[in-house]
């Protein structure tokens, strides 16, 4: 009784939203608004029991594409009614495409759509599905995901490679160059004579009778 | 059998764990050209250590990582080819790095990573490691391809690199899936197996999307738009590395998809690997008579090479799998040896890469010339050089598949491709001196263009031992069941 009252719920809110998206007027909104339908058909996975999938959308999806589209958003100064000009222009083309996609939806729901055939099942029944990937991810495609590491270390390299600049004149913080600082090298006593006004005081002085 | 078994892997484990070892050290070590020195030395080392390390495993059809990875003796014989020109390349780097202001460790480390992606992706037996060896070979070449910051044309080709690599990567991943949907097998024997039976539409369909992902990678016409722009943009070094060293891993690449997976389905790719054949051959010959710019040329030139290596394969028989190992060991060698001399050409370290620069070399630099020659000669193909007999046994191959018209074209083509090389050759020995070229030739370039000058030149004496090796290797190609 309680898991169909979810699923509407959740179905309802990753329709609602993904409306929200191209309706809402800002595009932080809309960014938004794409989050929380990420959320929603997160919510959705769980349902269908497949618990490691929805957690792969929030972190993937929702931690780092969505964050890396606010900032894309936020960075660049899009106008928005200068988008909307070419929506006259593009109108048949989004037709045919949206045509498509109904036509292909209805084939769909036109097939045996039997719980058997659709939903994920657990093969052994006794351990859940993100123990089972990650029983098969780390032996039999132990290769693979040993090179997608790798990926991700040219991907670094690559990035770190093309924008680093050791720009001159930057102050950085040198932290060994600061912790072997002695006492004797950086402090200086100097003996002020107290009785002759310093110079640069009278002269601040003076700018500050010519500034009132 | 122990699937996990890791001994078949070492050569690659061991330059995994190198690469890790040479970003630690690079980091830690301080003044950049220092630390760039010992990268370069210390990744021609693990390279010699990576040909020992293969050679040591043998020849033996051997599985590791529960049947992803394969290794036989074709593959020790592409491998091996690839880490020396990997390590001729970085050999010749040692100016170059100086004077293009590249002297950075990231480099020589970026082209660690390639290799290792490309000597993973030669070994791969399944469609997912195929795909990760080829975006680690594909990912550091964008970056080097841009790696000098402050040129705008640098910074084109390595975007141009990266757009239309990208777009080839989804394509070939598109054809992958396809592939597994309609064989349901990722791994190249489950493939092999299910296509033996039945050729569905959808795979023929994920097999040309995979094709056409392959082709980019050996820059086939017509997937070849980026290769001039791309050549010509990147420092010469650069040039150098991606015109000998990825192009041979993809046509490994190439060789094993159609040979070993799609062996029961020739007649469908026969067709289209035909085609791009041809037009390779044709855009190779025809583009490169009107370029001024000798690293164009070159790009022009390794156009025409794969369209004629494509030939051997377009034959579909074991002759042509030995003609087209042939014709790219020969493709290797003499492509190195024209980049040593063209790195060597240069007006007070500044690098000079129009062809007329070159007028009057045979005056100021008499033997340089002559090893130029003679890799032009092979290039063309004219008989005693070692371009010829490659030529000969693609065309030779495809004739005794009865393709008698794609080798009269492969044929009309290469005498078209004569006219740039010998227009060089005229250029060298017939035009006045305009330029005063620099004297100063590093050894390790001089050793290259001669030793890869003397090998074309000589290549007559050789080749009974190269096509023992050759043949030994032809049926390895394909995976041994059990």
């Amino acid at each position: 009784m309680i898991a169909p009252l979810f699923f509407y719920l959740f179905a309802l809110m990753t329709v609602v939203s993904g409306l929200m998206v191209i309706l809402a007027r800002n595009p932080v909104h809309s960014v938004l608004f794409l989050i929380l339908s990420f959320f929603n058909s997160a919510g959705l996975f769980v349902l269908l029991g497949a618990e490691f999938l929805a957690m792969l959308l929030v972190v993937v999806y929702v931690g780092a594409v969505a964050v890396l589209f606010l900032f894309v958003v936020m960075m660049l100064d899009i106008n928005i009614d200068e988008m909307r000009q070419g929506f006259r222009q593009h109108l048949p083309l989004g037709l045919v495409v949206g045509l498509i996609l109904i036509v292909e939806l209805l084939m769909v729901f036109t097939q045996d759509l039997s719980t058997d055939n659709v939903l994920a099942t657990n093969m052994s029944g006794e351990i859940s599905n993100t123990a089972m990937i990650g029983q098969v991810l780390y032996t039999e495609y132990l290769l693979n995901f040993q090179v997608a590491g790798l990926i991700l270390l040219v991907a670094m390299i690559g990035a770190i490679t093309l924008t680093m600049r050791h720009r001159e004149g930057v102050k950085r913080q040198n932290i060994s160059e600061q912790n072997s600082r002695t006492r004797d090298e950086t402090v200086q006593i100097v003996s002020v004579d107290s009785h002759v006004a310093p110079k640069v005081l009278d002269d601040s002085r003076a700018a500050n009778k010519r500034l009132q | 059998m122990d699937l996990l078994n890791l001994q078949p892997a070492i050569a690659e484990i061991f330059l995994a764990l190198a690469s890790l070892g040479l970003v630690l050290l690079s980091a830690f070590i301080m003044p950049q050209e220092y630390a760039s020195k010992l990268v370069r030395r210390l990744t021609i080392f693990s390279f010699l250590i990576a040909i020992f390390l293969i050679i040591y495993n043998g020849y033996k059809p051997a599985y590791a990582f529960n049947g992803q990875f394969f290794t036989s003796s074709f593959m020790v014989y592409m491998k091996v080819i690839i880490l020396l020109g990997a390590i001729g390349i970085l050999m010749m780097a040692k100016r170059e790095f100086k004077q293009d202001q590249i002297d950075r460790p990231e480099l020589p480390l970026l082209m660690l990573l390639s290799v290792l992606g490309m000597m993973l992706m030669v070994s791969a037996n399944d469609i997912i490691l195929l795909y990760m060896g080829l975006e680690l070979q594909s990912l550091p070449l964008y970056v080097i391809a841009a790696i000098r910051r402050e040129s705008l044309r640098s910074s084109e080709a390595g975007l141009k690199y990266f757009l239309l690599g990208a777009l080839s990567s989804g394509l070939l991943l598109y054809g992958a899936s396809l592939l597994y949907g309609f064989t349901g097998h990722t791994s190249y024997d489950g493939i092999k197996i299910a296509l033996e039976s039945n050729v569905s539409a959808g795979a023929v369909i994920g097999m040309v999307f995979l094709i056409s992902g392959i082709a980019f990678k050996i820059s086939a016409a017509p997937f070849h738009m980026w290769t001039p722009d791309v050549y010509e943009g990147s420092p010469t070094i650069v040039t150098a590395f991606f015109a000998v060293v990825p192009k041979l891993a993809a046509m490994t690449l190439f060789l094993r998809f159609t040979y070993g997976v799609l062996a029961d389905a020739s007649d469908s790719w026969q067709q289209i690997v035909m085609i791009i054949a041809v037009l390779s051959m044709l855009v190779g010959a025809g583009g490169a008579i009107m370029q001024t710019d000798i690293k164009r040329l070159m790009a022009y030139s390794s156009i025409a090479h794969m369209g004629y290596a494509l030939v051997g394969i377009a034959a579909a028989s074991d002759m042509g799998i030995g003609a087209v190992m042939l014709y790219m060991a020969i493709y290797v060698i003499s492509s190195i040896g024209v980049f040593a001399i063209i790195l060597s050409i240069k007006q007070e370290g500044r690098p000079l890469t129009r062809i007329e620069d070159l007028s009057g070399f045979s005056r100021s630099h008499p033997v340089y010339a002559l090893a130029m020659m003679v890799l032009m000669f092979s290039m063309a193909g004219i008989p005693p050089m070692g371009g010829f007999f490659g030529k000969w046994y693609v065309f030779s191959a495809a004739v005794a598949s009865g393709h008698v018209i794609l080798a009269i074209i492969g044929v009309l083509a290469s005498v078209i491709g004569a006219f740039y090389y010998i227009r060089i050759i005229k250029v060298m020995y017939v035009d006045e001196q305009v330029i005063e070229i620099d004297h100063n030739v590093p050894r390790s370039n001089m050793m290259i263009a001669f030793g890869s000058a003397l090998i074309m030149a000589f290549f007559l004496f050789g080749l009974s031992i190269l096509r023992e090796q050759i043949t030994a290797a032809i049926p390895f190609v394909v995976f041994v069941a059990g």
